[in-house]
Parts: C-alpha cells; structure tokens; sequence
C-alpha cells in the first residue's frame, strides 16, 4: 500500500491549509464592511471641503496660495499607499506597477522622484527598489486615523512650500466594487482647480484673520482629506481583495483535496485487489 | 422665519446636518453667533463648543478641535478637526514620519541587529543547557 499514507498526511496538511483561508475569508468579509462604512462615513468631509473650495475658487480673490500655482516640474514626489499585510492579491503590486511606471515616465523627462510611503509593503519593496523616502507611515491598523498621516502629510507640503519639489502624485487604489479595485495615480498638488456650477455673482467672503492664512488652512485640509480618503480608501480594497483571494485559494484547496482524495482511493483499491490476487494465487498453489 | 442649514462635518464622518435658527462658533477671533442671512464668512474655529439653536428653540452642543467655518446666506458648514491641532504637535509629526523613514532606509543594519541578538540568544540558550546538564551530571 506504498503512498497511501503520503497522500493521507497531504490531504489533512491541505485541508488545514483550507481552514486558515476559509477563516481569513470570513474574517476579511466583516472587515471589509466596517472598512466600507468607513470609507463612505468620511465623504460628506471631502464634500463639504470641496464645496467650500468651489465657493473659494470663484470668489475674487486677491491672493494665489503656492498650492494653487503650478511650476515648471523640476522634482516630483510620489505618495504611495499600500497596505501592511499580505495575502491581498495582486492590490500591492498593481499599485507599485502603476507608480513605476510614472517614475520611468519622469525620470526620462530628467525630473527627480521623490517618495513618501504609506504602509509597510511599500516601504518592503522600495527598499529593495531603491529611491529617495522622505517619510513612511506604516501599521496604521484597520481603521487609519488622520493622525497618524499628518507627518507624512506635513513632510509633503513644506517640501512643496520651500520649492523642493514641484508637483506630488497620490498613488493607490479606488473602490470600484468588492471583485474590482483600480490602481490609479492622482494630482495632489498643485491643487487642481474645483469646477462648480452656479453663482456666477460677483461677491467675496469675509475673512477672519485674513484671507491668506484661511486659505492656507483650507487648502492643507483639503489635501489632508484627500490623503485621507485614499488611505481609508485602499483599507476597503485591502479586505476585499483579501477576501476575494482567500475564498479562491479555499475553492483551489478544495480542487486539490478531491484530486488526492480521488489518487488516494485508487491506491487503496490496487493494494486490496494486489492482496486478493495474491491470496488466490496463494489458494490455487496449495 | 428664515432658516440656517447646518452642516457639522469631520473627516471621520457626519456629524450634524439639520435645520437652525442661530449658530454660535467659537471663531478664532472670538464668538460668532450666526443668524439667517448672515454675509459670506470665512473663518478658522478654535478648539470649543459650536451651539445649534434649532427652530424649536432646543439648543444642541458639539464639540469641536478646531477647524474651519464657513457661512453663506442660508448654510453654515463646519468642517471639523478631529484631532486636536496644535503647530508643534504637527512639526513632531512630521519629524517622526522622517525619522521612520530614516530608519526604514536603515533597515538592513536594523535586521542584521536583529539577527546579532538571535544567534547570541541561542549561543546563551545552548550554554544554560550546557550547565544544566554539567550540573545534572554531578549530582
């Protein structure tokens, strides 16, 4: 009965294997719900903000904020999100695919790319990528604060202030539905203009302290929220994709087992019909 | 009457939406009170209780960290911080986002550490086995 036993320790090794998934498929399926709720809890924000932007764009303003100016693109930088575990699929590598190609893309224009990475598997694969990192910000958990990427925000706006780079792209991935997440690569700064439709009357706001500083605070909120919005963002396509990972590996654990399963019968079948023939052979010789 | 709609936003969710008679903010230059057709005002809050006064007279309190308030004609939003914001808690914010990075790029040298303490980890574990059993061996 040579292998039976083999395949038997590989069946139950496989079907261990097919817990763990299955777990991590149902546990992925209930985070990814708060992971949802979460991600549209945090819209009326961008919203309202974008709205007030739109308001701030057609008032007449006296004052350009730097945010607003576009330069002649001499350094770039690059804010990469990513998530901090594996087992999601191809959602990491997607987006670092994505933003290698836009570096390529720069770096043959003779512009230098700086990076800001957002979660420990891109700061893994940069390291062995290499690449200027300004500021990383990882193990953010399931549910990010704004807190703990305001560092890595404020890093990006005073280099963009002081001029040290000239344009910062937001890499990472949006929410298409659970089966489908997109990587994309977005313009944060300089803030691209707000489109709004109506009140086309001339008026202006009143500024407390002054208009400056306002929008100064208002624009660096709204580039928060932004940041914001995409890491929550990237959080929800973490869980689904985990999810839609995992139930595919427990459906292939499933394949596997009922081809061993099957293999392990025939060798069970041809030692018994092996023994029968030799007991008979055994019977006919006496 | 006129009537203010109130939207009390942070970036971690809704707050607030409904209908007032009277806003009070705590603006950075000091109290507002915002009443139906107020002009177009634009303005940073301190940390402080923003009041809604509804049309039925009931009083609502929120608090707030800080943030940005905007008011037009029949709108007021309050777009909130959730956390609060002090400049030098974001200057060592953003120090530590630098320093984590500065260590990450260091990251090697930090893993080979790690792999220094392991193996003078085992040679410790393999020498307390080594006097236990001497000492085994004696009794």
């Amino acid at each position: 009965m040579a292998g039976a036993k083999e395949i038997r320790t590989k069946i139950k090794s496989v079907k261990n294997t097919q817990k763990i998934t299955r777990a991590m498929e149902k546990v992925a399926m209930s985070k990814m719900r708060k992971a949802q709720e979460r991600m549209a809890a945090a819209r009326p924000y961008a919203e309202r903000l974008r709205r007030t932007l739109g308001h701030l764009a057609q008032a007449k303003l006296e004052y350009k904020h730097p945010f607003t100016v576009e330069r002649e693109a001499k350094r770039v930088a690059f804010l990469i999100v990513s998530t901090d575990r594996g087992l999601c699929g191809g959602l990491n590598m997607n987006v670092f695919r994505q933003t290698v190609r836009a570096i390529r893309e720069w770096q043959g224009k003779n512009v230098e790319v700086d990076l800001v990475l957002i979660g420990a598997k891109a700061v893994s694969f940069f390291r062995r990528i290499g690449g200027k990192v300004l500021a990383t910000a990882t193990h953010l958990g399931d549910r990010p604060h704004l807190d703990q990427l305001l560092g890595s925000i404020k890093v990006l706006s005073d280099a963009y202030l002081e001029g040290k780079i000239d344009r910062v792209f937001l890499v990472g991935n949006t929410f298409v539905n659970t089966m489908t997440q997109k990587a994309d690569v977005l313009q944060l700064l300089p803030v691209l203009p707000v489109k709004t439709e109506g009140m086309l009357e001339q008026w202006d706001y009143i500024y407390e302290p002054d208009a400056k500083e306002l929008l100064g605070t208002v624009l660096q909120r709204y580039v928060e929220s932004q940041v914001y919005q995409a890491v929550i963002e990237n959080a929800a396509c973490e869980q689904s994709a985990r999810m839609v990972a995992m139930k595919a590996a427990s459906d292939n654990a499933g394949k596997i087992i009922n081809a061993l399963q099957l293999q392990y019968n025939k060798a069970r079948q041809a030692s018994i019909t092996k023994e029968l023939a030799e007991i008979v052979g055994g019977a006919a010789a006496v | 009457m006129a009537q203010l709609h109130v939207d009390i936003v942070s970036a971690e969710g809704a707050i607030h939406s409904g209908e007032a008679a009277m806003v009070f903010a705590p603006a950075s230059m000091g109290e507002v009170g915002i009443a139906p057709r107020h002009a177009p005002l634009l303005t940073t809050l301190k940390p402080g209780t923003v009041r809604v006064k509804t049309p039925s007279g009931e009083v609502l309190p929120f608090f707030v960290g800080g943030g940005i308030l905007e008011v037009q004609p029949n709108l007021v939003t309050v777009l909130a911080d959730t956390a609060l914001r002090a400049k030098d808690a974001d200057e060592a914010a953003a120090l530590k986002a630098k320093q984590d990075a500065e260590e990450k790029l260091a990251g090697a040298k930090t893993d080979m550490d790690l792999a220094k303490a392991q193996s003078e980890l085992i040679e410790a574990a393999a020498r307390l086995e080594f006097v236990k059993k001497i000492k085994g061996g004696s009794h």
